[in-house]
């Protein structure tokens, strides 16, 4: 059965589905601040530290469930996955504020619309080896 | 001797700043996945991963020349957006024409349809960038 696979990885369920909402409701702010011609705003920042704070949560309970004894399907892609998720906010965050116009929001909004991607292709390099 | 050439428009402002961080998104996806593949399985489909290392080093290179912003910047960001657009065209022509070419999916394959074909967006607008920034307004 898969389901029981399934059950076990620990970047599933809501820990994961906080970050994608999270990263998605910022990317809509984003554009909406890029197309009226606003620079990042405060709220973006906020939307990215909290998106962040998500994300390290999600890596801590990933861990945990390493040193447990779990093992993700694909190891080296799911860390190559998971390092370059936690670095996605900053580099958002240092490159509007970088840019502190219309094309600000533009860049927050674009790595937030990659952000669920990437928690995604997690998810599938935990779960590879099941299936 | 004072430089006479036509001042050029920064590249690494506005626009180009998210032009640069797609870049440089497309440069972690392709170095990661290259760098994983050559160290895993590289027997399997060297001529793929090698492929996927190239289109990993452009990508750096791309991202580099356009932040840099001056006029060796453009020339490398130029050169660099018209090997893309060759290879991702070529790539994807050979990966469609003959699939036994590329037995493991590389950024380029299929036009980079694995990455919503961005890879094949990107250098159109690099190039469009290029071209817009090539005199300065001001």
């Amino acid at each position: 059965m898969t389901g029981a696979a399934a059950a076990g990885s620990p970047v599933d369920g809501i820990l994961a589905t906080i970050p994608i909402v999270l990263s998605l409701a910022v990317a809509v702010w984003a554009l909406v601040a890029a197309v009226r011609q606003q620079p990042p705003d405060r709220i973006q920042f906020v939307g990215l530290a909290v998106l962040e704070v998500a994300l390290l949560a999600l890596t801590v309970v990933a861990l945990v469930a390493l040193g447990g004894g779990d093992r993700p399907g694909e190891p080296g892609a799911f860390f190559g996955y998971l390092v370059t998720l936690v670095c996605l906010p900053p580099l958002a965050w240092v490159l509007a504020r970088m840019e502190p116009t219309r094309w600000g929001s533009a860049i927050v909004c674009a790595i937030c619309l990659v952000t669920p991607v990437v928690v995604v292709r997690l998810q599938q390099t935990w779960e590879v080896v099941g299936g | 001797m004072a430089e006479t050439r036509a001042p050029e428009r920064a590249t690494n402002r506005g626009p180009g700043r998210l032009l640069i961080a797609v870049y440089i998104l497309f440069a972690i996806a392709a170095t990661s996945r290259a760098g994983l593949q050559i160290a895993t399985r590289f027997g399997e489909a060297p001529v793929a991963y090698l492929l996927s290392a190239l289109a990993a080093l452009i990508y750096i290179v791309a991202a580099v020349g356009l932040a840099r912003a001056g006029h060796a910047g453009r020339r490398v960001a130029l050169a660099c957006c018209s090997v893309e657009l060759v290879g991702v065209l070529a790539v994807g022509v050979l990966s469609i024409a003959d699939p036994e070419l590329f037995p493991d999916e590389t950024v380029w394959s299929d036009f980079g349809s694995g990455y919503g074909y961005i890879p094949l967006v990107l250098p159109v607008l690099g190039l469009c960038w290029l071209w817009r920034t090539r005199r300065d307004p001001a």
